[in-house]
């Protein structure tokens, strides 16, 4: 056990792994000098500008060559600063990465992560601020993770990077300086979700930075003798229907928190399917439909706060409940 | 225009120009200490938040090339686009009020320094994406051309952004179509922390436009009366026969890629010599070449200094948005309809 922040986490991890598996490569922009967040610190020193690859300001370029690598033998890590500028190299995911598999009839695999970090991140306005997992996870042949904590952001790399499919890999900004205790040796599955808080009077799901507003807000709940039980999704697609639909069968009550826009979010889809399955009450709660404003009022607007979270909660439980 | 021939009134205009951004940037960078998210630095309150990009150093560019441009000719920025915005001739106080991010501000706060724009002078606006700005560009030259006359776009952008695709097909596509474009390459031999030129294969920015067909020159990007020069030349170029020119200035970062990077990826020794390079003490010793007075400078710096507090002082005071501001201005079809 160590205390990593968020990224240092994450930068170990990929150390960690570049050292065992010599087919894993990393590129993009500022890579050499650690990345603009720090997320690759050391690690050219490490491995050699052959493996952790400095790269022009060319996105469609970098992630188009990374699915080259993917499709000639390696496991390219690919570095687009925040989903905001992976935006540029869209159809090189959605086209060429998330298809290459299936298209050429199964002869090539297309293992590599793409990290294009999420979030607001004070002060970044409408170009640096977005939350776009729901457009990710829209598509076939693509996997969607959001690490929330410096532990995740260890063992879901690594597992990531393990799995053979193209990895959507969404850090979000302002987690990057968040410490606690990281155990290295623990190994992560993708597609299991982890149970943060036990509770009896509704399902909360959410991921990436909402996990700790939702924490907040399930704290103040408590207080009003609303017991939330708080479920942090982490991998965005496949998302762990098994341990949703299970919490949900005992609390009878399902509220999905997100910072991504709600009209078309991905709660919209946890809260279809298990309003399908299980018949219960359900509600989503996101950003309004805006872009993100520079002003401290306007970036305010497009928050989901631990008061609204506990207000949805509140109303959710004034629903009658079923299926419970 | 040689030296020989530059008015010293005009001398004078371009130093003042380039004091006003040195002015504004010193200012804003003041405002955003302990304010930026940047870099992993962690968020305190300060005035200016969110990454700030300086232009301190590259003043002559800016000034250089908007001393050619008129009030009906269109510019496109970067996300380093203060002086940009300065130059073409934006209010000061309104352009401070924006990068605090108060009602008062060009963009009614929404903006930010990266998207600070004054559609009224014809700036359309600073980007947070790299090369976005010259596709937009070639789109408005389109406009100015139907619209008829000789207007033409001033498309600003950054050494790094020539790696971007954009780049190429903007550059063709104003070259096939004989666009009024006035393509400015603001060479300042970094992308972020990377080293431009290590990322850059063959001859650079002005043998790519070359090759593409779109003629230019290159420029000391340090030297206003250089760079003004140059872009007379171009512009009237642009003006007379309706076609892109391209215009490489080479210039120098002086501050970090954002305001809390300290740079520490690059020498001293790179950094002290840009120094002596710097655009303004260029101008001050040309300017008294001319027979300008030091006394004439100084009143200039003077003059900026109080004008940038006042902005400063103003935009401290200036009011908050409302948060309904961040309900408008987004789209008239299924306005109000924020969530479901
Ligand atoms: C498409 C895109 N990729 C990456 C970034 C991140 N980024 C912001 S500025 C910058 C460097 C740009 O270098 P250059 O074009 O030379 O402009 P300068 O910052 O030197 O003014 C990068 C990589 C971005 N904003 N947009
Ligand atoms: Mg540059």
């Amino acid at each position: 056990m160590a205390r990593l922040s968020y990224v240092q986490a994450a930068c170990n991890a990929l150390h960690a792994v570049m050292q065992q598996d010599a087919r894993v490569v990393t590129l993009g922009e500022d890579v050499g000098r650690g990345g603009v967040f720090g997320q690759y610190r050391g690690l050219q020193q490490a491995f050699g500008a052959e493996r952790v690859i400095d790269t022009p300001i060319s996105e469609a370029t970098i992630m188009g060559a990374a699915v080259g690598m993917a499709l000639a033998g390696l496991r390219p890590v690919v570095e687009l600063r925040v989903v905001d500028f992976a935006l540029c190299a869209m159809d090189e995911v959605v086209n060429q990465a998330a298809k290459a598999r299936y298209m050429f009839g199964g002869q090539g695999r297309v293992p590599l992560v793409a990290r294009m970090p999420i979030g607001l991140w004070r002060g970044s306005a409408a170009q640096h601020s977005q939350s776009l997992e729901a457009w990710y996870a829209h598509v076939p042949g693509l996997v969607v993770v959001a690490p929330a904590t410096p532990q995740d952001n260890h063992g879901l790399l690594g597992a990531a990077i393990a799995s053979g499919d193209p990895v959507i890999y969404m850090e979000h900004k302002e987690l990057w300086g968040l410490e606690d205790e990281v155990d290295p040796t623990r190994i992560e599955r993708l597609g299991v979700a982890a149970l943060r808080r036990p509770g009896s009077d509704l399902t909360l799901v959410t991921w990436s930075r909402t996990l700790h507003d939702a924490l907040a807000a399930a704290e103040t709940a408590q207080d009003e003798g609303l017991s939330i039980e708080v479920i942090d999704l982490r991998t965005i697609w496949p998302w762990d229907r098994e341990a949703v639909f299970a919490s949900v069968q005992k609390t009878g009550r399902l509220l999905v928190a997100h910072e991504a826009v709600q009209a078309g979010g991905f709660g919209a889809e946890i809260a279809a399917a298990t309003a399908e399955a299980l018949g219960v009450p359900v509600r989503r709660l996101g950003a309004p439909r805006i872009p993100v404003g520079y002003a401290p009022p306007l970036e305010d607007a497009a928050r989901v706060t631990p008061q609204a979270i506990v207000a949805a909660a509140r109303e959710l439980v004034g629903a009658p409940a079923r299926g419970a | 225009m040689s030296a020989i021939e530059m008015s010293l009134e005009h001398a004078l205009a371009l130093y003042r120009t380039m004091a006003r951004i040195r002015a504004f940037e010193n200012a804003a960078e003041e405002a955003s200490k302990g304010g930026v998210a940047a870099f992993g630095a962690s968020l305190a309150q300060a005035k200016v938040r969110g990454p700030l990009h300086l232009s301190t150093g590259q003043e002559a560019v800016a000034a250089g090339v908007c001393a050619q441009l008129r009030t009906d000719d269109l510019l496109t920025s970067t996300h380093r686009g203060h002086g940009h915005t300065i130059a073409k001739g934006a209010s000061i106080e309104r352009m401070m009020c924006e990068l605090f991010g108060r009602a008062t501000g060009y963009n009614g706060g929404k903006g930010g320094s990266m998207h600070i724009a004054d559609f009224s002078i014809g700036m359309l606006g600073a980007n947070g994406v790299v090369a976005a700005g010259i596709p937009i560009a070639v789109g408005a030259a389109h406009a100015l051309r139907l619209r008829g006359g000789d207007a033409l776009v001033a498309c600003f952008f950054g050494d790094g952004a020539i790696n971007r695709g954009p780049f190429l097909e903007g550059l063709n596509w104003a070259g096939i179509h004989r666009l009024p474009v006035l393509f400015v390459c603001e060479d300042n031999r970094w992308s972020a922390t990377t080293e431009t030129g290590a990322m850059t294969a063959g001859e650079g920015a002005l043998a790519r436009a070359q090759a593409i067909g779109v003629p230019g020159v290159a420029v000391n990007g340090n030297d206003v009366f250089a760079v003004d020069a140059a872009a007379a030349a171009l512009s009237a170029q642009i003006r007379a026969d309706g076609a892109p020119r391209f215009l490489h200035a080479v210039t120098y970062r002086i501050k970090g890629h954002v305001s809390v990077d300290a740079a520490a990826y690059r020498s001293h020794d790179e950094v002290a010599r840009a120094l002596e390079q710097d655009p303004l003490e260029l101008a001050a010793i040309r300017i008294a070449a001319l027979g300008g007075e030091r006394a004439a400078l100084a009143a200039i710096d003077a003059q900026a200094q109080a004008e940038i507090a006042a902005a400063v002082a103003a935009a401290d005071a200036a009011p908050w948005p409302a948060q309904s501001a961040a309900y408008t201005d987004i789209q008239d079809t299924g306005a109000e309809r924020w969530r479901d």
